[in-house]
């Protein structure tokens, strides 16, 4: 990073430049570079930034039917109400039982998930196996199926009459109850994201210099030895980045739960708290409105926070 | 940070080397645990691959063979019914579905892999005030729950009357932080400031030197971008189904989330609908995955 501003705060010699010479001499590059980075600015301002101001603002107000006649008739007004939407948030057991399954879910699935990609990763880069990209080709496949259309597939293969898999096993086996589901659903992420983390391990397995192995074997060192020592402690970087990302993408779990529950109705509209946010957002659970689902939705960032910053502090500590 | 460019190129040049770069002889692995490996390593493919097998065979059979046949063989050919059943339920508009996925992904592709390289370069190559904030702003937004942006963004789009219209897609969509990343490392890396210096001295305006010599040095790293931002839009469950009411305006995983949700339907057709409608992605994947891997490479070293 320091070298390109080392570079760039050099007036690079121009020959015919349209601004005047003292302005020039000061930053030579600012009106240019202000002006390329203006389009990205102005989106991520619109996108990113307006709606963390709208969300805070709108978490403090309620929408309530305006006063007027006996019917209300006439919409509704915003009303400040303070942090009122973010106690009846956290003090109503939906909310807590939602998050709850999400980090049960998210500590089952993730380690499962982080395991199996990087041993993958271990073992396609071992040179114990020919066909390398066939495998990691077929690895990475689901990636590019988008996730509700993974999950409808997958409810399919839950469901008794028509799963290929299911007849073979005991009669017991329901992969759709209460007790069960939040495996099934953990399976269906497994299946999706475990190919494209792989391809990360690989990545940085593949950015370790060579010699190292060749010396280790010269030294009589096994290919387990090796996978332990040298590569397993040198992909812990792209492991955290990993861990982090699942985290955060396994607070916001939606599109599993919302395809589960069109043929789950016992699952309720609350089951996952991104559900529960998108309902009190369209209404369909009460309390409603934006200002609701906006407080459950920045108690669920909270808390996304806190777990990743918990977690990273964790992994700093025992090095 | 070269580093990581480096790295990145790394995976390519392997590829080529990948003969000489077995081990000698003396140290290579006994055979035993070359046979259990690939062994283990076909049943984990069998694990990945068997769904999409059955996924494609399922597309070609009636509700009763679904129930009663061989699930990973096929039966009696009810491909067109299915196809027909399909056309109707989603009333003819499943490839409007299609098409609405390919030009949200495309504009919201090419829109953003343009803006995130332009402030990619600008951040790699000017000094200018506020750099450090966008910067710093940017890597919080990779890390930034999206979904949850998802809600506000539906009340700000709603109080301007943007809902349910194109623009309510790609305004989000071609919004990328991770593109702006790779435009950052790309962009320190592949293009020389000497070049740039030279084209000034040459007398080149600003917008043609970044139009014709920066964009061609960044072809690789804006092929890995576009790629990112195609799937992420075509993926997106979540805004759509916030964003869009209209049928005409739905892209296909809406439409089919729609297809399952509110009628008991004919299973062969949805799976048919899941398999067309992931069809154009896997295509673009596996036609373009050295970029993939290139992009996933800096994903991997920026930790």
């Amino acid at each position: 990073m320091s070298s390109a501003t080392e570079v760039a705060s050099e007036p690079p010699t121009r020959a015919r430049s349209p601004e005047p010479r003292t302005r020039r001499r000061r930053n030579p590059g600012a009106r240019t570079g202000l002006l390329f980075m203006a389009p990205f600015a102005i989106l991520f301002i619109v996108v990113f930034v307006i709606p963390i101001v709208v969300a805070i603002r709108s978490a403090f107000f309620a929408q309530v039917p305006r006063n007027e006649g006996l019917f209300g008739g006439g919409g509704v007004v915003e009303q400040f109400v303070g942090l009122d939407n973010f106690i009846t948030a956290a003090s109503g057991t939906a909310f807590w039982r939602g998050m709850g399954r999400v980090v049960l879910y998210a500590g089952i699935q993730i380690p499962i998930m982080i395991g199996l990609a990087l041993v993958l990763a271990l073992l396609l880069d071992s040179f114990l196996v020919r066909r390398v990209g066939f495998f990691r080709l077929s690895y990475f496949l689901p990636y590019a199926i988008p996730g509700v259309i993974a999950a409808m597939m997958w409810l399919y293969l839950y469901t008794p009459s028509l799963s290929p898999f299911l007849p073979w096993l005991p009669d017991w086996v329901d992969l759709m109850t209460p007790g069960t589901i939040l495996f099934s659903m953990a399976n269906m992420t497994t299946w999706t994201y475990t190919g494209y983390n792989m391809l990360i391990f690989l990545a940085a397995l593949q950015a370790i210099p060579h010699d190292l192995y060749e010396a280790a074997r010269i030294d009589g060192a096994s290919g387990f030895k090796i996978a332990t020592r040298i590569k397993i402690p040198s992909v812990r970087g792209a492991a955290l980045l990993a861990v982090l990302l699942s985290i955060i993408g396994t607070i916001q779990l939606f599109n599993e739960p919302v395809i589960l529950e069109t043929v789950n109705p016992w699952m309720g509209k609350d089951y996952t708290p991104m559900m529960m946010a998108y309902n009190t957002m369209t209404g369909t659970i009460s309390p409603s409105g934006s200002g609701p689902a906006n407080a459950i939705s920045i108690l669920m960032a909270i808390i996304a926070g806190v777990l990743a910053v918990v977690y990273a502090s964790l992994q700093r500590r025992r090095d | 940070m070269s580093s990581i460019v480096e790295a990145a190129e790394k995976p390519i040049r392997r590829q080529i080397k990948s003969v000489e770069d077995q081990p000698p002889r003396s140290i290579a692995p006994s055979p035993v645990s070359r046979v259990v490996t690939t062994v283990v390593l076909t049943l984990v493919t069998l694990y990945f691959l068997l769904p999409v097998i059955w996924l494609i065979v399922a597309s070609t059979k009636s509700n009763s063979d679904l129930a009663s046949t061989f699930g990973f063989w096929f039966a009696d050919m009810n491909l067109g019914t299915n196809y027909e059943s399909l056309m109707s339920w989603t009333q003819g508009l499943f490839w409007r579905w299609v098409g609405n996925s390919l030009f949200y992904s495309l504009t919201a592709g090419v829109v953003g892999t343009l803006i995130s390289t332009m402030a990619g370069y600008a951040v790699a190559k000017f000094v200018f005030p506020g750099r450090r904030t966008m910067l710093a702003a940017t890597m919080a937004g990779l890390l930034m729950p999206i979904a949850l942006l998802t809600i506000p963004l539906y009340t700000v789009f709603n109080a301007v009357g943007a809902t349910n219209t194109v623009w309510s897609i790609i305004i989000p969509s071609c919004v990328s932080p991770f593109g702006v990343f790779l435009g950052v490392v790309y962009a320190q890396t592949s293009v020389p400031d000497e070049v740039l210096e030279a084209a000034r001295i040459d007398g080149a305006g600003e917008a043609r030197i970044f139009f014709t010599i920066v964009l061609r040095l960044l072809t690789p790293a804006m092929v890995t971008m576009f790629l990112f931002i195609f799937v992420a839009t075509w993926n997106n469950f979540l805004l759509p189904l916030m964003m869009i009411s209209s049928p005409e305006l739905k892209p296909v995983t809406l439409g089919l989330y729609g297809m399952i949700s509110y009628f008991a339907p004919d299973k062969g057709a949805v799976m048919l609908g899941a398999l067309l409608g992931v069809v154009p992605l896997v295509i673009l994947f596996f036609t373009l995955q050295r970029y993939w891997r290139s992009g996933l490479t800096a994903g991997a070293v920026k930790g």
